[in-house]
C-alpha cells in the first residue's frame, strides 16, 4: 500500500526533478531579495535588470526571487550561487553595481569585490545551519573553527559561513571548503584544528577524515557570515532568503511537507499533541502560553465543527517578523496548520492577516493554490483520508484584532471587540465552535519539531523558554534587520553582537521589547537572557518580538508618550478603564513633555496604570500601561527632571528647549528670514537675537544655520 | 443612485457581479470585511450607495456595516485624493524623527492627518510599521516608499508630484 510518505517521496524528487530542468542551460542561479523592505530598498528595479540581461542573450543565467535574509540595513541584496562554487552575495545593490556585476562576475567570472558581503574570499568555510543539522556538535565545531582562524592569524584569507539545508541530514555534521569543493561529513569538533592546519594552511585536504570530493556538485546557498550570525540559529527562519517562496518545489526540496506525511503515516492525533507537549514550545503571539496543553484542549472538545487560526495581524507598530516569515517561507505555516488541523479534529483553517501586508496575502494565496493542487490540502490528503482547507481572511487595521476574541468576531464580519475569556476559543471560539488559535511564528515551529523531534527542540534555549526567537531589530543600531536566536541569548548580545553597537557611536539608553504592550530596560538589564520570565521580572515582556533600540538622543517620556498614544488611539472603547484611563494618562504625559507638568504626576500615572492594569477587559488595556510604568520605574529621573527643572536631557521635547544666538553669528539673515513668527531681529553682518517671548520653539533657526551659531538647551 | 456617473455605474456593475458569489453562501454575513475590502478596492473608498447594494445582498442592516466600516482604520469614508500619501509613524520612524516629516507634509499640503489637500491632489494619512524600518523615517506615496528622509528631501518629493499635474 502506498502510504503518505512513500507519496511525498515520489512528488519531492518530481520537484527535484523540475528545479534541474529549469537551471539546466545554466551553472549559475542569480537570487534577488523581494521581501517588501527589499522591495522599497529598490530591488524590483534590479530584478528587472537581470531578467532584461537574459532577455536579450547576454547571460545565460536562471534569474529567481528569495525573501528576506535579515540584512535590512545594507538591502537591495543580491546572491551568485553557482555548482560547485562558494556563493557570493552582493549588497547595496543599484542599477550601476547590478550592470557592473553582470559584466564582470557573470560574463568573465571576477567578482566585484567592493560590494561583495561574502564569498570573495581566498577561501571559504561553509558549515550547513540547516535546521535539521543545528545540535550541539554543530555549535561546537562553529567555535573551533572560530577559534582556529583567530589563532593562526587567517582571518583574513578565510571567512567563515554558514548554508541552509545541505539536503544531507543523515550526514550531519558538515562543512563544505571553497574554492576546494571539499565536504567533511559526520565532522567532530575536534577534528576541526587538524583541518585549519592541514586543509587551510597547507592545502591538503585531510584525507583521513569523512571527506567527499567534489563535494556537492549542486546549488549550496549560504545565507550569511558568522559576523552577523554566530549568535544566531535559524529554525524559524530556515528557509527565508533561501529558497522561493512561490514555487513549492523548492519548499519540497528542504523537506518540506515531509512532517505532514510523517504525520499522516505513522502518528495517531494524540501522539502530534505529545510530541508538541513535550518540546516545550510556547506560543510566540505575546502571551507564552504552552502549545501543546492549548492543542490538547481544544482536542478533548467534542464538537461536529473545530477551526484552526493562525493569527497574522501582527499589529506592534515595529515588528515585521510575522511578515517576514510569511513572505519568505509560506508553506512551513501552510504545513503547520494542517498538522495543528490534525492534531485536534478541524477539517478548516483561516488565516487572519493584516490589509498592510500585499506582498505576503499574495505569496499566500500562490502558496495555497500550489499546495491545493499538489495535495496536500483539500479532501483526502496524500491518501491519508484527512482533509483540510485553509482560507486567507483580511484585517483592516485594528490592533486590538490581535486579541483572539477580538480576531474571531473579525472574522464572523463584526467590529473587532474582545470579551471576557473564559471561555477560551478552544472551547467557544470561531461561530462559538472549538477554535485553536497560534501565533505564526509558533506555527513555523511546528514542522521541524515534528522532524526533527520534541527532544531535539528542547536541548535549545533555556528552562522554561525552549527553542529560538524572531525579532525585527530596529531603532538606533548598526545592523538593523531581522534576526532569530536562541532562548536565554542575552539583549547584550543582541544589541552589540549581533545588531553591532548603537549607531554613530552614541550612547545606548534602553532596549524595547514587547511593543505598546511592552517596556522600556535600561543599560543595567543588558544581561537580561531573552525568555518569557526574564524579560517580565526585568519589567517588560517577550511580546511578538519587536525590539527597538533606543539611544541618548531619545526622550524616555516622549517614547512612552508615543506608545500610550498608540494604545489609547486603539482602545476598541468598550471597557472604561482602557478607554478613559488611558485617556487621563496621555493627558498628563502629554503635559509633562509640554514642561507643564506638575508635582504628584508621576504618583497620578502610577495609580492610574496600576488601576487600568487590574480592572481592563483585555489583554490590551491590560498591558496598556506597561510602557509607562516601565518608563517610570527605570527613568524616573527623566519624568522628575521634566516637571521639576523643565528640562529635557535628550533635547528631544521641543517645548522645554531654549534657543539662544551666539557669538559665532555672522548676521547672515539666514534664521531671520526662516521664523515662522518673526521672533528674530538683528540687521544684516550683525548679531542677532531671539525674542524668548515669542520664539515657538519649533528649531527652524537652528537647522538651516550654517555656523553653529545657535546654541539648544 | 440618481445622481451617479457613468464611471460609476461601471463600478456598481462590478461590485454587483462580485457579490453574486455571495448570494447562497452559508454565514454570509462573516464574508462583510472581505466584500468592504472589495469595494474599497472597486470605488477607492466606502461609497455609500455601494454600501447599500452590500446590505441588500447580504441582508444585513445598514446600521450594522457602518458600525463595522468605522471600527476598522483601514476603510476610508471619505473620497480620496489622487495621490495617497501615508507617514509611517511606527516605532522606527518616530525614533528617527517622524515628526518633523509628518509636521512638514502637513503645512506643505495645508491639510491635517485625514484630510485631503485643498487642491484635491492629496490625501495625508498615517500608518503604522511600513515595514522599511531601515530606511527609516519613511513615506509611502501611491504604494511607492520614499526613505531615509529629511523635511526638506519630502519637500522636494511633494513638489516633484505637483508639477506632474502643471
Ligand atoms: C492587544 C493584543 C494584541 C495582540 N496582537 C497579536 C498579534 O498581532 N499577533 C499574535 O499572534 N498574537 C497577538 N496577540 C495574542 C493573541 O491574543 C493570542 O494570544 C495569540 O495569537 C495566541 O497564539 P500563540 O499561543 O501561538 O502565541 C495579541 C493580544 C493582545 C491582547
Ligand atoms: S517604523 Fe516605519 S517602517 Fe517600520
Amino acid at each position: 500500500m502506498t502510504t503518505p510518505i512513500d507519496v511525498l517521496y515520489k512528488k519531492k524528487l518530481q520537484a527535484i526533478d523540475r528545479i534541474y530542468n529549469k537551471t539546466y542551460f545554466s551553472d549559475k542561479i542569480i537570487y534577488v531579495g523581494m521581501a517588501s523592505c527589499e522591495i522599497a530598498a529598490g530591488s524590483k528595479e534590479i530584478m528587472e535588470i537581470f531578467k532584461d540581461a537574459v532577455k536579450k542573450g547576454t547571460i545565460m543565467t536562471y534569474v529567481t526571487q528569495r525573501g528576506c535574509v535579515g540584512l535590512c540595513s545594507v538591502e537591495p541584496t543580491v546572491d551568485i550561487v553557482e555548482k560547485g562554487k562558494m556563493s557570493v552575495r552582493y549588497i547595496n545593490v543599484n542599477a550601476e553595481v547590478a550592470k557592473k556585476i553582470i559584466e564582470e562576475h557573470l560574463k568573465k567570472g571576477q567578482i566585484v569585490k567592493e560590494h561583495a558581503y561574502f564569498g570573495a574570499k581566498e577561501k571559504s568555510i561553509v558549515i550547513c545551519q540547516g535546521a535539521f543539522c543545528l545540535n550541539s556538535e554543530n555549535q561546537r565545531i562553529i567555535e573551533a573553527f572560530k577559534e582556529n582562524i583567530e589563532n593562526n592569524n587567517l582571518k583574513d584569507k578565510v571567512e567563515i559561513c554558514f548554508s541552509g539545508c545541505l539536503g544531507m541530514c543523515n550526514e550531519g555534521p558538515i562543512v563544505i571548503v571553497y574554492p576546494d569543493n571539499i565536504a567533511y561529513t559526520k565532522l567532530k569538533a575536534e577534528d576541526v584544528k587538524l583541518i585549519v592546519e592541514r586543509h587551510l594552511i597547507e592545502g591538503k585536504p585531510v584525507e583521513e577524515l569523512n571527506i567527499l570530493k567534489n563535494g556537492k556538485p549542486r546549488f549550496i546557498k549560504v545565507f550569511g557570515t558568522i559576523d552577523k550570525f554566530y549568535k544566531q540559529k535559524r529554525i524559524v527562519l530556515r528557509n527565508c532568503g533561501l529558497i522561493d517562496p512561490e514555487n513549492i518545489d523548492e519548499y519540497l526540496a528542504v523537506r518540506g511537507y515531509e512532517s505532514l506525511a510523517k504525520v499522516l503515516t505513522y502518528m495517531t492525533p494524540q501522539q502530534v499533541i505529545e510530541e508538541v507537549k513535550k518540546s516545550g514550545l510556547r506560543g510566540r503571539g505575546g502571551a507564552g502560553y504552552p502549545t501543546g496543553i492549548k492543542w490538547e484542549l481544544t482536542a478533548k472538545e467534542s464538537s461536529d465543527e473545530k477551526f484552526v487560526i493562525c493569527n497574522a495581524d501582527e499589529g506592534d507598530p515595529g515588528a515585521f517578523m510575522d511578515r517576514s516569515t510569511i513572505e519568505g517561507d509560506p508553506h512551513s505555516i501552510i504545513e503547520g496548520m494542517i498538522i495543528g488541523g490534525y492534531a485536534i479534529g478541524s477539517n478548516k483553517g483561516i488565516i487572519y492577516i493584516r490589509a498592510e501586508y500585499p506582498l505576503a496575502v499574495e505569496r499566500l494565496n500562490i502558496a495555497l493554490e500550489q499546495a491545493k493542487k499538489e495535495g496536500f490540502l483539500g479532501e483526502n490528503i496524500l491518501g491519508s483520508g484527512f482533509s483540510f482547507d485553509i482560507e486567507i481572511r483580511l484585517g483592516a487595521g485594528a490592533f486590538v484584532c490581535g486579541e483572539e476574541t477580538a480576531l474571531i468576531h473579525s472574522i464572523e464580519g463584526h467590529r473587532g471587540m474582545p470579551r471576557p475569556r473564559p471561555p477560551y476559543p478552544s472551547v467557544k471560539g470561531l461561530f462559538d465552535k472549538p477554535t485553536l488559535v497560534n501565533n505564526v511564528e509558533t506555527w513555523a515551529n511546528i514542522p521541524v519539531i515534528i522532524i526533527s523531534g520534541s527532544e531535539w527542540f528542547s536541548e535549545i534555549g533555556t528552562k522554561r523558554s525552549k527553542g529560538t526567537k524572531v525579532f525585527a531589530l530596529a531603532g538606533k543600531v548598526k545592523n538593523t534587520g531581522l534576526i532569530e536566536v536562541p532562548m536565554g541569548t542575552t539583549l547584550r548580545e543582541i544589541v552589540y553582537e549581533i545588531g553591532g553597537g548603537i549607531l554613530n557611536d552614541k550612547k545606548f539608553k534602553a532596549v524595547q521589547t514587547g511593543g505598546p504592550s511592552g517596556g522600556c530596560l535600561a543599560e543595567e538589564h543588558l544581561d537580561t537572557p531573552v525568555d518569557y520570565e526574564s524579560l517580565v521580572s526585568a519589567g517588560s515582556i517577550m511580546g511578538s518580538g519587536g525590539m527597538i533600540v533606543i539611544d541618548e538622543e531619545s526622550c524616555m517620556v516622549a517614547v512612552a508618550k508615543f506608545f500610550l498614544e498608540f494604545t489609547q488611539d486603539e482602545s476598541c472603547g468598550k471597557c472604561t478603564p482602557c478607554r478613559e484611563g488611558t485617556k487621563r494618562m496621555l493627558e498628563i504625559l502629554t503635559r509633562i513633555v509640554e514642561g507643564k507638568g506638575q508635582e504628584g504626576d508621576i504618583e497620578k500615572l502610577e495609580r492610574l496604570g496600576d488601576m487600568i492594569k487590574k480592572a481592563s477587559l483585555c489583554g490590551l488595556g491590560q498591558s496598556a500601561p506597561n510602557p509607562v510604568l516601565s518608563t517610570i520605574k527605570n527613568f524616573r529621573e527623566e519624568y522628575e527632571e521634566h516637571i521639576k527643572n523643565k528640562k529635557c536631557r535628550a533635547r528631544f521635547c521641543t517645548n522645554l528647549l531654549t534657543y539662544e544666538i551666539t557669538d559665532n553669528c555672522t548676521g547672515c539673515t539666514a534664521c531671520k528670514k526662516v521664523c515662522p513668527v518673526e521672533a528674530i531681529s538683528g540687521s544684516p553682518k550683525q548679531k542677532h537675537l531671539i525674542n524668548q517671548q515669542i520664539c515657538i520653539k519649533c528649531g527652524a533657526c537652528w537647522r538651516v544655520c550654517r555656523f553653529n551659531a545657535i546654541s539648544r538647551s | 443612485m440618481e445622481n451617479l456617473d457613468s464611471v460609476d455605474l461601471e463600478k456598481m456593475k462590478i461590485l454587483k457581479d462580485y457579490l453574486k458569489n455571495f448570494k447562497d453562501k452559508p454565514r454570509v454575513e462573516s464574508n462583510l470585511i472581505t466584500i468592504l475590502h472589495k469595494v474599497q478596492d472597486i470605488f477607492g473608498y466606502l461609497d455609500r450607495s455601494a454600501l447599500e447594494e452590500v446590505a441588500e445582498t447580504i441582508q444585513v442592516p445598514t446600521s450594522h456595516i457602518w458600525g463595522v466600516a468605522t471600527f476598522y482604520h483601514y476603510f476610508k469614508l471619505k473620497k480620496p485624493g489622487k495621490h495617497i500619501i501615508s507617514v509611517c509613524l511606527g516605532t522606527a520612524c518616530y525614533i528617527k524623527g517622524a515628526d518633523e516629516i509628518i509636521a512638514k507634509l502637513k503645512e506643505e499640503l495645508k491639510t491635517d492627518v485625514g484630510g485631503v489637500s485643498p487642491d484635491g491632489l492629496f490625501s495625508l494619512e498615517e500608518a503604522r510599521c511600513l515595514g522599511a524600518c531601515s530606511l527609516a523615517p519613511v513615506v509611502m506615496i501611491d504604494g511607492k516608499v520614499y526613505g531615509n528622509l529629511t523635511p526638506q528631501s519630502v519637500t522636494q518629493i511633494i513638489k516633484e508630484y505637483k508639477s506632474k499635474h502643471k
